[in-house]
């Protein structure tokens, strides 16, 4: 997720598909073929470096197996999504695809993604319970591999945070009281802002609130968007909106890094992957952050949500899905890979075990001034919240953005665009023809 | 729009040429019969192969018209119609089937409040970039013309040159200029202590949406009523002149009217550009609150298609904006076609 930037670059310059006719490799293998190999694998990943790894496990596990994996850089978020279900209709999808946890309830319902249960029984202590439910979407079946996540925290500029004389808040009160007091002190900065470009920050803040998106009974699905949790949390933004106690522009825009770099802004409600993005963003203000854990609903509580992350799936046409399952495994909890992930994919791992290892010991560059990095980031994944995903959540961010952008900009109630969000959602999974509550 | 007249235009030359090719071939071939009856069957399947050619050698074109351009057309006709729905929870294999649809996603897509007004978006955008460009296009292609301008082979490169510039790139560096906490343009007015207006918002943004289909489109038109003024006989000049005519009046009353053509040209191609405005605020979008996801209409069949993922409502909307602009642009030709007619009767 900490390549939002690049995925809209991405997104603008990749607007043919490239690999739909490459990709028909291995198309008369059987279960014989598998258990002779030797095979060959694709798989379709955006994030940086990842064909290092891959490099890896071909110089060493696959050489054993003689399994050989390609990694193909194609699009990233929403655009993937899209181009593996194109694919999978022309029964041409990669082996192997990496897929944002969000999406994989769409990917699963479009019938992409292979149930990998029986392959994957001894990589399931790896993870914690939260985060591999979102696997398995709540059924008997597996149908991904956690990659890395992105529990979320609190970002601040420690030396300007003195200056004004703030305190860390604790509590989201305590939050607004703080932006407050900064507006007061100098009505030219901004704690941070509420922004509308990236649903998945919104998201997050609503799961440590205690939402729940999508849930089901029986044969239906249940959409809680406009739930008290989530009405909490629009009510709390769009109420410092509002009284102008917080800006309402939108993040990764040039605008925003300069606020950043500048110190017009001095905090940033993020995930655990924010010193890559701050260490483009804001260059000049290396070693002046500091991490802190997210402010609570309750005084006391330990909780947090996530935004971003990603799991590793194999696919429904990959022929060799025995070796495709094994990769993946291997790729998400062998230590000597998740080092290498970190390394060079900059990925904050998943596997519980990974995010205490040695390739965790040094704080990020950026961070050098908290060599505790990411003992606090592994202490507060612990409170992870889980999530609840559906098969539109494209549906629900795409109105997410539209509804709150015109909140955002016209200062108005927040409530009546989660309204607007929720019946979006609702109104499209009935049009579709899914089984909906209410 | 062009490349659909061209192939009608080559079908109705087409006929007409193989009839006057083989007609001298039957009377030759008539004129034996009498004598010779041996060669009858001969003769025949030569004509019926004279007769053929011209099919032969229209082949390439009508496979390539079939396979990249009616092919396509008809493909999107048909997912139109289609729809996927789903039962249940919809998770696993068999939950999903397409189906007929009939007309509903036309229907939909007619009744969509959003799609209207994207569709309004753009026509209060059009209003402002049509006038606007063709009119500073005229007036420069005017002045590059007037014979005491200086360097008209730099200024005619330079005005020119931002059509040459993608889009895309066009739009961020557009964008990088309105945001008020990067741009020089706001610095310098910041500094004099000028109002800074926020062009990123309400009226505004049409401006700046504008201005940039302007800085970009503007050399292009310009350089097509350039080329139609500079194919105007220097005799027309001359007379007036000896009229006693100014620049003006020779520029109002003589280039104007017989550029008249390439004026409804370069109109016609704005408009249909116009309503297929999508990498400008696709562009801009990140940078405000203020541009939806479905600010313009073709902006909505992305957000369906590779958003939403939903290509059956994203073929109907694009079938309705094809058909409302081969209405507009064919309805304005047939217009001023006939206007231009009734001119010439009179």
């Amino acid at each position: 997720m900490h390549f939002t930037t690049r995925r809209r670059l991405v997104a603008t310059s990749l607007t043919i598909a490239l690999g739909a006719t490459t990709l028909a490799a291995c198309g008369s293998g059987s279960d014989k073929a598998e258990a002779e190999g030797p095979v060959s694998l694709t798989y379709w990943a955006w994030a940086p470096g990842m064909d290092k790894v891959a490099d890896l496990w071909n110089a060493t596990e696959g050489k054993k197996d003689r399994i050989t994996v390609t990694v193909k850089k194609q699009a990233s978020g929403d655009d993937l999504v899209t181009k593996i279900i194109t694919a999978a209709k022309a029964k041409q999808a990669p082996d192997l695809v990496q897929a944002e946890y969000q999406a994989l309830p769409t990917l699963v319902s479009n019938d992409v993604l292979a149930d990998i249960a029986a392959e994957t029984k001894d990589a399931k202590s790896a993870f914690a319970p939260g985060v591999w439910q979102q696997t398995t979407l709540g059924t008997d079946a597996v149908y991904a591999i956690p990659q890395d996540s992105g529990p979320m925290m609190f970002y601040y500029r420690q030396d300007l945070f003195k200056k004004y004389k703030l305190t860390v808040p604790t509590t989201w009160d305590e939050f607004a009281a703080t932006a407050r007091a900064l507006k007061k002190a100098d009505p030219a900065k901004a704690l941070t802002t509420f922004s509308s470009n990236d649903s998945g920050l919104f998201a997050g803040l609503a799961q440590q609130a205690g939402a729940q998106w999508w849930t089901t009974e029986g044969e239906k699905w249940k959409v809680g968007i406009d739930d008290a949790a989530t009405t909490k949390v629009a009510d709390f933004w769009g109420s410092l909106v509002k009284d102008g106690s917080i800006d309402n522009q939108p993040m990764y825009t040039p605008a925003w890094n300069k606020a950043l770099n500048t110190g017009k802004q001095l905090a940033w409600v993020s995930a655990v992957w924010a010193p890559g993005t701050l260490t483009t963003a804001a260059p000049d203000t290396k070693g002046k952050w500091a991490m802190a854990p997210l402010p609570q609903w309750n005084k006391g509580e330990q909780k947090t949500g996530s935004w971003g992350g990603s799991s590793t799936a194999v696919t429904n046409d990959s022929p060799h899905k025995k070796a495709a399952a094994k990769f993946a495994a291997w790729l998400n909890t062998d230590s000597e890979a998740l080092t290498a992930l970190v390394k060079e994919s900059g990925i904050y791992p998943a596997a519980t075990a990974a995010q205490t290892s040695g390739a965790m010991s040094t704080a990020p560059e950026f961070f050098s001034n908290q060599p505790d990095f990411y003992t606090t980031a592994a202490e507060i994944a612990k409170g992870t919240a889980p999530s609840a995903w559906g098969p539109n959540v494209n549906v629900a961010y795409t109105t997410f953005r539209d509804s709150f952008s015109q909140a955002a900009k016209d200062k108005s109630d927040f409530g009546a665009a989660l309204t607007d969000m929720q019946q979006a959602t609702v109104a499209d999974l009935k049009k579709q023809g899914f089984g909906v509550i209410g | 729009m062009a490349a659909d007249q061209s192939p009608a235009r080559g079908s109705v030359r087409a006929p007409g040429a193989p009839d006057s090719m083989t007609a001298p071939e039957t009377t030759v071939a008539e004129t034996a019969s009498p004598k010779a009856p041996a060669p009858r069957p001969g003769r025949s399947r030569a004509s019926r192969r004279v007769r053929n050619a011209p099919y032969a050698f229209l082949l390439p074109a009508i496979t390539l018209f079939a396979l990249f351009f009616a092919l396509p057309i008809g493909y999107a006709l048909y997912l139109s119609l289609r729809k996927v729905e789903v039962k249940g929870l919809g998770l696993g294999s068999g939950a999903r089937t397409e189906v007929w649809a009939g007309l509903s996603n036309y229907t939909d897509a007619l009744s969509d409040s959003e799609l209207l007004s994207s569709a309004l978006r753009v026509l209060g955008y059009g209003a402002i970039v049509v006038p606007c460009m063709l009119g500073l296009a005229l007036l420069l292609a005017l002045m590059l013309d007037a014979e005491r301008t200086r360097l008209s082979g730099f200024s005619r490169l330079a005005i020119f040159l931002p059509y040459a510039v993608p889009g895309v790139i066009a739009a961020l560096m557009w964008g990088f200029l309105y945001l008020p906490d990067v741009s020089p343009f706001f610095y310098l007015l910041d500094k004099w202590g000028l109002p800074q207006p926020n062009l990123l918002d309400g009226g505004p943004l049409y401006i700046a949406l504008a201005n940039i289909a302007l800085w970009g489109g503007t050399g292009f038109n310009m350089i097509v009523i350039y080329t139609s003024l500079r194919s105007i006989p220097a005799e027309i000049y001359e007379a007036a002149r000896l009229d006693g005519a100014s620049q003006l009046q020779i520029a109002l009353r003589i280039k104007i009217p017989i550029v008249a053509p390439s004026l409804v040209l370069t109109f016609f191609f704005s408009i249909i550009a116009t309503l297929q405005v999508f990498s400008e605020p696709t562009t801009l979008k990140p940078l405000t609150n203020s541009l939806s996801t479905t600010w313009s209409p073709l902006m909505k069949v992305y957000q369906d298609a590779f958003v939403k993922n939903d290509i059956y409502s994203a073929a109907a909307t694009s079938v309705v904006i094809a058909a409302i602009t081969l209405v507009l642009s064919f309805g304005f030709l047939k217009t001023v076609g006939s206007r231009s007619n009734q001119g010439e009767s009179q």
